[in-house]
């Protein structure tokens, strides 16, 4: 017998909000493209930025886990441009800093090392210094930004934008410490600091050791030549470049090298197109830019001449199925590929030269320091750890995400709390009836396609190296984009004691979602629902009380609804309605819901008008008043 | 009613028929009844109904006649014939469309108040000349389009929304058809679904006359505590008879059923009903014994429901009559006959006249 969902667990209708739930951070999706459709730019920008320290940032590089999941994606093909939108919400927003919380002049006279100014570290400075704390950042480089400021080129991500959102966190009174590598992080320790957080990413790219490798000085490492790049160390390159390796970095790299002045730039695959890293709308972009790919190819020497590369040596490879699953490569002759320029992007990893073994910080046996998943903790108490640091190369979003909970655990371990009590999310669950037939939200199916974004034409854009190609979208564009949102988080609520079994949320639901039928064991229940189940059970199945009549249960495919509302319309008893779910994130400080003291009206509006801190510690789903 | 149209977006695992056609091809437009309304799922049982028997929407005429049952033919197959006539006269609507065009799939949705009221002659002379079509009447027991009064087939004792009790004795139409002669009698409820399709697709393929009468809860002025036609009530003394199985002429009849529980009956197109779990003392072949049986279940407080009375078929050619047989029409479709040979002109009728002057 399959058991009532509980839908008071939030959850359950966290599920629902594919793009919420897809997102490490759990940024509120629905909610800011609903502002950004209401010409509401600021508050969007800010519903963003307490998820996501850097909407604008990620509106341009964010490598999208929303857009996947992204329920229209099983509908037509095409996701929300998520992303994109958010970067709409950041260009049109008015200015913000009012908006940010204060800084106590009083501090609570804890102070936090941290260790790389990259995202994570910028994140745990913005949770903690709201809160009395002082921050101490520690980078290497002249600038703060991590592989944000070294490794995304310009023309993806202007410097005006990186820099406006890094100094709203700087501003907040970040000690920054510039030019200042650790290089012993036992050293450190001995410091007055009452606790550490390292965020020093992943900077060491990987290496291609064949032969004639360290013969010339034209064979570069990806994220080093792109750093070079940045501080103008480099400003132009070889006629002819190979990039090795075909993730995300290899894009980078091929079309910066085109905009330094090469005019034939070919990126070396080993595999085929389905097995690159790179996410698919940066290889289209590369694509765009006439960046050749070659798959099937396997590097096996560099050829140099007086000290120059000339060209490369490839194995000719095909793949057939091996042994556990992995592939195996098998030789079918070799090429030779002239070149002046080798730039090698075939992954990165973390270099810990600096951080002493004997100092209680445990490593594991491929030398990565040992983290708690959940506490964000090494095995040396008061040493935290996140971002590429901890686990290896991931996207931005997840560095903030983690900097988030170091810096919870970091508050709870400076009040001396237990680290693995974490504080729990919250849910408002609010109707969103205006009227008899009438919902707060644009609730019709809009069968427009995803809107293309406009680049700057092929010409003009190599002409330097700061054009953003991507234009944004424009007002009209954005209008069309915003009405392909599902609002998923405007929920189908169903109260089973209402119902009269009459049908007609059944007979009018256009994806056929619903039935009505007797319970038993899962396999009999889904062989008697109205449409076969796609995707169970990734996607959930909502499953009613008993019936008050016949004592049968309602049950809810949720993998295809449009969130039209038509059921709630047709139903008689208002046994379904739609209720908006706001999922309410705990923060260092900030239980959830919880707002910073003094934080604005608009702020307050943000969290569907809960008044701060009424959900402290409960953990329970409150209910807000529907309209019954 | 709804301000948004039902959006056009359906399941990627929607089937076709093999006119290539999707459930949602078999609809009509948006349904402005109460939210809740019986009807509307009466609709979607036909709308499911006609789908399955692969029927194709322009080669039938839906028609029906006043009250919120006469709405109803709007909100399924949209691209069939359609007329909505005046009060109570629907059955000769329908009667004039078939007789013109013999290979329309005639339906016909009516209410208690358009039939077993002001349409009543109407409802008594359809049935009598056996015209080949399925007669629904969406019962609910009150006028709902005029807010709530009892209608003829309110029971006596059951009260209005506002406490009126009802005094008057009803009028059955399952009992009434019976005794005109009707050869396809069956009572169903709008909330139960699984019951109800197949008894509309075995109507649609019996030739002759074939009524259903389906118990459809008026929601906003009959689903109380005192009504006899609200869901509570319907589910609480709800006694299916009769289980009835379409079963079409190419399909065996399923092997799943205990030999001697099914009975077959078969119909002229070949397709079949298969009766299950029929009562030993019943024969849905028997028009008196139905007659008594239903009068003895409602006497007993029971609405009796499923496929209850249908014709043992085909009869001989001499009695083997439906409308078209009984005046021994053509076989061919008289609106396929130009109109010069139907209607002699003014010359023929000037000649006949002459005759009698």
């Amino acid at each position: 017998m399959l058991k009532p969902t509980d839908t008071r667990n939030p959850d359950h209708y966290h599920r629902v909000v594919d793009c919420q739930w897809g997102c490490p951070a759990h940024t509120n999706v629905p909610e800011y493209i609903r502002l950004i459709a209401n010409g509401q730019y600021t508050e969007s920008y800010l519903l963003n930025r307490k998820s996501n320290i850097f909407p604008g940032i990620l509106g341009r590089t964010c490598d999208r886990p929303c857009e996947p999941v992204c329920r229209r994606v099983r509908l037509d093909g095409e996701p929300v441009a998520i992303c994109r939108l958010k970067r709409v919400a950041s260009d049109l927003r008015d200015d913000i800093t009012g908006f940010l919380p204060a800084i106590p002049e009083e501090k609570n006279g804890k102070r936090i090392a941290c260790i790389g100014a990259g995202c994570a570290s910028l994140t745990v400075a913005n949770d903690l210094l709201p809160l009395g704390y002082e921050v101490t950042i520690f980078e290497k480089l002249a600038k703060p930004g991590g592989l944000m400021w070294t490794n995304i080129p310009e023309f993806r991500l202007p410097a005006k934008v990186l820099w406006e959102e890094i100094d709203y966190v700087l501003d907040m009174g970040v000690d920054l410490r510039l030019n200042s590598p650790i290089d012993s992080l036992a050293a450190l320790l001995e410091e007055d600091y009452d606790a550490f957080f390292i965020g020093s990413g992943a900077p060491k790219g990987k290496e291609l050791n064949l032969p004639g490798r360290w013969d010339s000085e034209q064979i570069h490492i990806g994220i080093e030549w792109l750093e070079s790049v940045r501080f103008g160390h480099i400003d132009r390159c070889g006629d002819r470049v190979l990039v090795i390796g075909v993730g995300n970095t290899a894009m980078d790299c091929c079309r910066t090298a085109q905009r330094l002045g090469a005019s034939d730039v070919k990126v070396m695959a080993r595999k085929t197109k389905p097995h690159f890293k790179a996410s698919p709308w940066e290889l289209e972009d590369a694509i765009e830019e006439q960046v050749e790919i070659l798959e099937n190819h396997s590097p096996s020497r560099f050829i140099i001449e007086d000290g120059k590369v000339v060209a490369m040596e490839f194995d000719l490879v095909t793949w057939h199925p091996g042994e556990n699953g992995r592939l195996r490569a098998e030789k079918l002759g070799s090429k030779i590929i002239e070149c002046d320029e080798v730039i090698l992007a075939i992954g990165q990893d973390t270099a810990f030269p600096w951080i002493e073994r004997d100092i209680g910080i445990d490593f594991n046996k491929w030398d990565m320091p040992i983290v708690d998943k959940t506490t964000f903790m090494t095995s040396r108490p008061g040493v935290f750890m996140g971002g590429d640091a901890a686990w290896g190369p991931e996207n931005i979003i997840w560095g903030v995400e983690h900097g988030h909970q170091a810096a919870i655990s970091i508050h709870a371990w400076s009040e001396g709390r237990p680290l693995t009590d974490r504080p729990p999310e919250g849910m408002n669950l609010i109707s969103q009836k205006m009227g008899l037939h009438e919902w707060s939200y644009s609730n019709d199916y809009d069968e427009a396609e995803r809107v293309k974004m406009r680049h700057v034409d092929l010409q003009e854009r190599f002409k330097r190296l700061d054009i953003e190609v991507e234009e944004g979208f424009d007002i009209e564009q954005t209008l069309t984009e915003v009405e392909r949102c599902l609002n998923c988080d405007m929920q189908t609520h169903f109260e089973a004691n209402l119902c009269i079994e009459c049908d007609a949320c059944i007979d009018i639901c256009p994806l056929d979602c619903l039935t009505i039928t007797h319970n038993g064991t899962e396999e009999e229940v889904t062989r008697r629902l109205t449409a076969p189940l796609l995707n169970y059970p990734d996607q959930p199945l909502f499953v009613s009380e008993a019936l008050p009549q016949t004592g049968r249960i309602m049950f809810k495919d949720e993998d295809l609804c449009i969130h039209c509302g038509l059921c709630a319309e047709r139903c008689p008893t208002a046994a379904w309605d739609m209720r908006k779910s706001d999922l309410l994130v705990p923060y260092a400080g900030l239980a959830a819901g919880e707002l910073h003291a003094g934080m604005s009206i608009m702020d307050l509006a943000l969290n569907g008008g809960t008044a701060g801190g009424e959900l402290a510690g409960t953990g329970a789903a409150s209910t807000g008043a529907g309209t019954g | 009613m709804s301000y948004i149209k039902k959006p056009r977006v359906h399941h990627p695992g929607l089937t076709r028929n093999r006119l290539g056609l999707t459930r949602r091809d078999y609809e009509g437009t948006m349904s402005t009844l109460c939210a809740g309304c019986g009807h509307d799922s009466i609709t979607a049982a036909i709308i499911e109904a006609f789908w399955e028997l692969e029927i194709a929407p322009h080669e039938v005429a839906k028609t029906s006649g006043i009250g919120c049952s006469g709405k109803t033919p709007t909100y399924f197959l949209k691209e069939a014939h359609g007329f909505n006539g005046v009060h109570g006269r629907m059955p000769s609507i329908t009667t004039g469309a078939h007789a013109a065009n013999r290979e329309l799939v005639c339906i016909g949705v009516s209410g208690d108040g358009d039939s077993l009221s002001i349409g009543m002659g109407q409802f008594a002379h359809v049935v009598r000349r056996n015209v080949d079509m399925l007669y629904i009447i969406e019962n609910n027991g009150v006028y709902g389009l005029t807010k709530g009064q009892f209608s003829a087939s309110a029971d006596v004792g059951s009260t209005a929304k506002r406490g009126q009790v009802n005094r008057e004795h009803p009028i059955d139409s399952v009992l009434l058809s019976l005794n005109l002669g009707a050869g396809f009698v069956a009572r169903s409820f709008s909330g139960d679904k699984e019951q109800l399709v197949p008894i509309i697709q075995a109507g649609l393929r019996h030739r002759g006359f074939a009524l259903i009468d389906i118990i459809s809860p008026c929601v906003t002025f009959n689903d109380h505590r005192g009504s006899t036609k609200s869901y509570q009530y319907t589910r609480d003394n709800y006694n299916q008879l009769v289980y009835a199985d379409f079963v079409p002429p190419a399909e065996e009849i399923a092997t799943s059923f205990e030999a001697g529980d099914v009975r077959s009956v078969a119909m002229h197109d070949g397709s079949r009903i298969a009766f299950r779990k029929v009562p030993e003392d019943y024969d849905p072949t028997d028009r008196d014994q139905v007659y008594s049986y239903i009068r003895g279940r409602q006497q007993a407080g029971e609405v009796a429901t499923g496929l209850l009375y249908v014709e043992p078929a085909p009869r001989e050619a001499t009695d083997a009559v439906d409308f078209h047989g009984i005046h021994g029409t053509v076989d061919e479709p008289l609106s396929n006959y130009p109109f010069e040979d139907l209607c002699p002109g003014a010359d023929a009728l000037e000649k006949l006249q002459k005759r009698f002057r």
